[in-house]
């Protein structure tokens, strides 16, 4: 039984499966059970069934974001299936993996989506650093194109899609889904107001899915393996298995195809090989940037989106950042405001002005100039840049780290003020 | 540094060049709008001459037949869109938190030392130009930074010295 559909093709030791070897390994089968009578609500139902939720961040369920798209003989004919390839999240490195390690297994994902909501153009909009991934879609994309499983009438289903890939031009901004289709469109990626829903008023104006690269990976084998063996995969609530990782210093940082429910703590010490020697856990952030900190004490929870909810974090990407104890807490909370300020795309006021603020304010502490005041002033900024208070996630997601940090590296900030110098520095 | 001069000052357009503008009209295909085509005109451009200059932009504005203040705004919008000179190799140094946690700070000073540039920076030569840049994704590999479309990982002193040994005998 196969228990690692993401990755079971992936050996970073050589380059990429061709479009033969993929097909030889379950390959394109989804496409083949689409030609042999699969109606796109079919599929539909498959994906609501599996319970498949988004991995790039937001963990909405894949099926009802899909069910959105107006469907039926009234509809616009042209409709967009985009993927959001542009990882950018600080500490995440996953979908480089996987459009690196088995570009196929994303195009036959993207057919799969593209097919369900009826779409005959698809975008994949690849962050412009990651010049490997681009050279091995590059590859697949035109292997797929001479084996018939794209372009016109794919596989005798009647059904037709070109794909494109869109190199971006940078900004993290563009991760956001409205904002990338602006990029998209060619003009400054700031993001659009919703609703209108991408679903419904997309990509110049027409319908449009735009999903993560890892989300769109999970479809060949739900279609190709069935729903009963998706649910089989998980160790929790949520289905399937999802990338984890791990970076900062641990013995053998890295990213692992795991089954959704696992305790945070073998993935730590059993994948992550625990702290380097001499090294403490002090706390971590489990997803991502723009997630809040855990601490040791979390360790047990299991890695499933609800769970690491209740702990006031979110799972997000998956890809989880190691704070040690040696390592100033402040001074990382910092290098993230100074992350998102730089990244604040300045079409709203509290992030464009308070972002920058909050950077400038860690400054000074770092060089030994903070005072109570600065303290209040960040704490005043996780509610002023909190959600509800700016235009799209951005900001709220600096608030995340901040916010946590502030509450459980209080003692950090507090020495940096009375010592006016920061204590890790030696 | 020198303060950035970003206003289009030319009058002048530079004539694209047959590539240029066979690679322009191959991007025209794939979207249904030339606004769309613009921001990859001015990657298209870039890749041939190094950066965007004002009369690079004017001849892009005039080529598609759009403003060129609508080129200008999406220019200034991405960071991967030069519109200043830059070194044949640009540094793109990934400061964000994997690599911090792992020593990128350090490592900057090493490269600032090494070439006499900080961030922003082209060393007199011509040879590099330093810029920071947001997570590079290869965080089990921190600290990362790409020179031209290379990612190199686990920098060390040593590697770095090895790294830009290596691009300047490429010359």
């Amino acid at each position: 039984m196969v228990t690692k559909p993401l990755t079971k093709n992936i050996d970073m030791s050589r380059p990429p499966l061709d479009i033969a070897a993929y097909e030889a390994s379950d390959g394109y089968q989804s496409i083949k059970a689409i030609a042999e009578g699969l109606s796109p609500d079919n599929v539909m139902q498959i994906v609501k069934d599996s319970g498949l939720k988004g991995r790039g961040g937001a963990g909405f369920p894949t099926g009802l974001k899909w069910s959105f798209v107006p469907r039926g003989d009234s509809a616009p004919k042209q409709k967009y299936f985009v993927v959001n390839a542009d990882e950018m999240e600080p500490g995440t490195f996953k979908d480089r993996l996987l459009m690196e390690g088995d570009p196929h297994l994303l195009i036959e994902g993207m057919i799969i989506g593209a097919y369900t909501i009826q779409a005959s153009t698809a975008y994949i909009f690849l962050r412009g650093e990651y010049k490997v991934s681009e050279k091995a879609l590059k590859n697949a994309i035109a292997e797929a194109y001479e084996r018939g499983y794209l372009g016109k009438n794919i596989q005798g289903t009647g059904f037709d899609l070109d794909i494109i890939l869109h190199t971006s031009a940078g900004r993290y901004i563009c991760g956001e889904e409205t904002a990338l289709l602006n990029a998209l469109e060619g003009k400054r990626a700031n993001p659009r107001a919703k609703p209108p829903f991408p679903q419904v008023s997309g990509l110049w104006g027409k319908p449009t899915i735009v999903n993560n690269v890892e989300t769109i990976c999970n479809l060949p084998g739900i279609l190709t393996y069935g729903v009963d063996w998706y649910h089989g995969l998980t160790k929790g609530n949520d289905h399937g298995t999802k990338l984890f990782g791990i970076s900062g210093k641990v013995k053998t940082p890295g990213c692992w195809e795991l089954p959704l429910g696992l305790p945070i703590r073998q993935l730590v010490e059993e994948y992550g090989g625990g702290m380097r020697d001499g090294l403490e856990l002090r706390a971590f952030l489990p997803g991502g940037g723009s997630t809040d900190f855990m601490l040791p004490e979390h360790l047990d929870l299991k890695l499933d989106y609800d769970e690491i909810a209740k702990a006031g974090s979110r799972l997000a990407t998956g890809t989880m950042i190691l704070l040690d104890n040696e390592t100033c807490p402040v001074g990382m909370v910092g290098n993230l405001m100074k992350f998102f300020s730089h990244e604040s795309c300045g079409f709203c006021t509290p992030c464009r002005d308070g972002l920058p603020w909050v950077d400038e304010i860690f400054n000074e502490f770092e060089s030994g100039r903070g005072t109570r005041k600065d303290l209040q002033i960040l704490h005043e900024h996780v509610d002023y840049l909190g959600p509800g208070r700016t235009f799209c996630a951005l900001a709220p997601g600096a608030t995340a780290p901040l916010g946590s940090g502030l509450k459980y590296f209080a003692d950090d900030f507090d020495k940096h003020i009375k010592e006016k110098r920061c204590p890790y520095r030696h | 540094m020198q303060a950035s001069v970003i206003a289009s000052t030319a009058t002048q357009a530079r004539k694209l060049c047959a590539e240029e503008i066979k690679e322009i009209e191959h991007e025209m295909q794939l979207y249904p709008d030339k606004q769309a085509v613009g921001l990859e005109a001015l990657k298209i451009v870039q890749k041939h001459q190094g950066w965007v200059s004002d009369e690079s932009l004017l001849g892009i504005s005039k080529f598609l037949d759009i403003p060129v203040s609508d080129l200008e705004s999406v220019a200034t919008f991405f960071n991967l869109v030069y519109r200043q000179p830059v070194g044949r190799n640009v540094i793109l140094f990934c400061n964000s938190v994997s690599c911090w946690i792992m020593g990128s700070e350090s490592m900057r000073s090493y490269i600032n030392g090494k070439l006499d540039i900080d961030f922003g920076g082209t060393t007199d030569n011509g040879d590099f130009t330093f810029l920071p840049v947001p997570c590079l994704g290869d965080c089990d590999h921190a600290p990362v930074m790409m020179v031209g479309d290379d990612l190199h990982r686990n920098l060390t002193e040593g590697k770095v010295d090895e790294i830009f040994s290596e691009y300047k005998s490429k010359e």
